[in-house]
């Protein structure tokens, strides 16, 4: 076990890395001067020359990666002519827009994200697994259809249609909902509450369907199994067969892809955050490409990148904690 | 090539593909089992027409794709047609009073105006939606076949190469699979030049991308392909690798690579209506369905048809798309088609 999960770990990090050079090939790629676009419009060149000193731009490329790299790792200092400013680790660098660290930018914006990701998880894990659950259970019944024709329906279904969907019919029809506008939760958890309710429910039905395939899918190979057949064969009650055997079955590839997508998530649900305004990492990114700025954008693609990586290991090491075959293969 | 569609290698599988595997299986229990009188021989192409046929889900999808890629290749005839042009504003048609909404029922439907008006601008919405399809399907039709093009040369050599080869670049598949693609993509499309012409932009973001489950398959089906009789025989034949690849393995891996397009089209469909919602993509007045959704989101009561025209194409076209290619998986190999669908990689939020 131990050697699996340094060998997923390892891989982790080399993907890291990969993206980190990918990242800064982007800023280094990307056309027009930065300190042009750092600075501003109406900057006369001896200040853009200056903005160039202060980010470093003169050096050569390996080296700034080097930086780059030195910044995430152990933070960097930038000096402003006046005095040195102080980035700690990991820096992701300064928005060329407002001056501020990239780092306090996304921890800002990281509450808004989390909170998404959660609650629909919430949603997905009570709406998916109960229908894959009921699917697998009543096999040949009208609930059996039902689930089946409506995950294969949704499958596929972009999750913004399906939220401009829910706006459409929940706010402007039945006006059952205020059209939501973000509340953070430590100015009013109730308003919050509210006006986070539809996109947790957009976020967490657009990937119910997924769960709910796996989870027939899962409980239906596990009935299935020369154990469970020997149980019923002893005279196990269905009920408990069901709950205690069939489930420990079901439930592993539910965590670990549970896992991935929180991770998936927490890299910014993009789509859904833009649909409904909220300041999330993914909003912050697609304002970050509006105006071009760029570390914001590179700083915020690595943390979403990282985010997905480390869900990916997190959800190996959950899938092998719970089925030991795994490792051995 | 006949029974080669059968052959499919054990690859490498990593944790999250056997989850995605487990989540995918599904598909195959729940599509029914192909008529018992098919031949034993899964590829060969009257065999899986015929199989198609005999669904009538995949013959109604079929039917349904079909018309939208002659409505999209005959769009600036239709729009002439109707008298219409996608780029031409109307401003006597919408009530500039009421914020623009359109003048009359149903958006403004009437014998010029198919289907009504574009909220605020008054442009043609008929004539919007099928340049909408052109350039939705290109996009998609575009990236999918870059995807495959890189992901059956790196799939090929990785799993012709060495050790060293085959392992470097089964790596740097991982590393692709492993990256988001919407993040990525939109961050690609705030580096490159505002006049680079952005359906190819889209085109090579996406298929560069994208390639990674494509690579996975093609490597691993070269794996299980390599060891069997007839390319034994045709390297003792003294062909070369190349030759071997091109003559030998290359029509074996048609089947596994035309059903795993039909699982990126769709796919890229959503991606590319996704960058456009974001503001991303396609940009105006080049009308794409993504973008009039972003728009729509202001005009839901004064305007419904503004929103569910568009969206009610996207979801048809996607549906259509998954299912046709679920059926082709199916009639191709229906025993190995829930393995292929182990690449797959869902883009959601």
């Amino acid at each position: 076990m131990i050697r699996f999960t340094l060998q997923r770990l390892g891989g982790a990090v080399l993907v890291l890395l990969a993206l980190s050079v990918l990242v800064f090939g982007l800023i280094w790629l990307a056309p027009g001067d930065p300190a042009k676009l750092a600075c501003g419009d109406r900057c006369s060149p001896a200040q853009i020359a200056q903005v160039r000193e202060r980010l470093g731009l003169n050096d050569a490329v390996l080296t700034r990666y080097a930086d780059f790299v030195r910044g995430i790792v152990a933070g960097r200092d930038y000096s402003t002519g006046t005095g040195v400013l102080r980035c700690d680790a990991p820096c992701l660098g300064l928005s060329y827009r407002s001056d501020r660290q990239v780092t306090e930018v996304i921890l800002e914006r990281l509450p808004a994200t989390a909170s998404l990701a959660l609650g629909a998880m919430v949603i997905w894990l009570a709406v998916g697994v109960g229908a894959g659950l009921l699917s697998a259970l009543r096999r040949g019944g009208v609930t059996e259809r039902a689930v089946t024709v409506l995950t294969l329906a949704a499958t596929g279904v972009p999750v913004f249609i399906l939220g401009l969907l829910l706006l459409m019919i929940v706010c402007a029809y039945l006006r059952w909902l205020p059209f939501p506008s973000y509340v953070p939760l430590s100015q009013d958890p109730e308003q919050w509450a509210w006006n986070m309710l539809l996109p947790w429910l957009t976020l967490g039905l657009f990937e119910s369907a997924k769960y709910a395939r796996l989870t027939r899918a899962s409980t239906l190979e596990t009935l299935a199994e020369d154990h469970i057949r020997t149980f019923r064969a002893y005279g196990v009650g269905e009920r408990a067969i069901v709950g205690r055997h069939a489930l420990r079955g079901a439930v592993p590839p539910v965590i670990a892809l549970s896992a991935l997508d929180v991770g998936t998530m927490f890299g910014g649900a993009v789509l859904t955050e833009s649909l409904f305004g909220i300041p999330g990492l993914g909003k912050t990114l697609i304002d970050g490409v509006r105006v071009i700025d760029l570390p914001v954008v590179t700083g915020v693609v690595l943390v979403m990148g990282a985010a997905v990586v480390l869900a990916n290991v997190v959800a190996d090491l959950l899938y092998a904690a719970a089925d030991r075959r795994v490792v051995l293969s | 090539m006949s029974g080669l569609g059968r052959v499919s290698g054990p690859g490498r599988v990593s944790g999250l593909g056997r989850v995605s595997g487990t989540l995918t299986r599904p598909a195959a229990g729940a599509a029914q089992t192909p008529p018992a009188a098919g031949p034993p021989v899964p590829s060969s192409p009257a065999g899986v027409l015929r199989r198609l046929r005999s669904r009538p889900s995949a013959v109604l999808s079929a039917g349904v794709l079909a018309v939208l890629v002659l409505l999209a290749l005959a769009a600036p005839l239709l729009t002439a047609l109707a008298g219409q042009d996608p780029y031409a504003y109307h401003d006597e048609l919408v009530d500039s009073a009421r914020g623009g909404v359109p003048i009359g029922s149903f958006g403004g439907v009437s014998a010029d105006h198919w289907l009504g008006v574009e909220p605020g601008t008054g442009r043609d919405l008929f004539a919007r939606l099928l340049y909408g399809a052109r350039i939705s399907l290109l996009v998609a039709v575009g990236a999918t076949l870059v995807q495959l093009a890189i992901g059956v040369a790196v799939g090929l050599a990785a799993g012709l190469g060495n050790r060293f080869t085959d392992h470097l670049l089964s790596r740097v598949t991982d590393v692709m699979t492993a990256l988001p693609m919407l993040v990525l993509g939109i961050a690609l499309t705030a580096v490159v030049p505002a006049d680079f012409p952005r359906p190819l932009l889209l085109i090579l973001v996406i298929g560069v991308l994208g390639w990674g489950g494509a690579s996975r398959i093609v490597r691993a089906q070269t794996l299980t392909l390599k060891r069997l009789d007839f390319v034994a025989a045709a390297r003792l034949g003294g062909n070369g690798p190349w030759r071997v690849a091109r003559r030998e393995l290359l029509p074996s891996l048609a089947a596994p690579v035309i059903t795993y397009a039909a699982i990126l089209l769709p796919a890229n469909i959503v991606v590319e209506a996704s960058l456009s919602f974001l503001g991303v993509g396609v940009k105006p007045p080049t009308p794409s369905w993504g973008q009039m959704l972003s728009n729509a989101q202001t005009w839901f009561r004064a305007d419904p048809l503004y929103v569910l025209l568009p969206a009610g194409l996207l979801l048809v076209t996607v549906l259509a798309f998954t299912v046709l290619g679920d059926a082709v998986r199916t009639a191709l190999d229906p025993r190995e088609a829930s393995r292929l669908r182990v690449g797959t990689r869902k883009e959601d939020s």
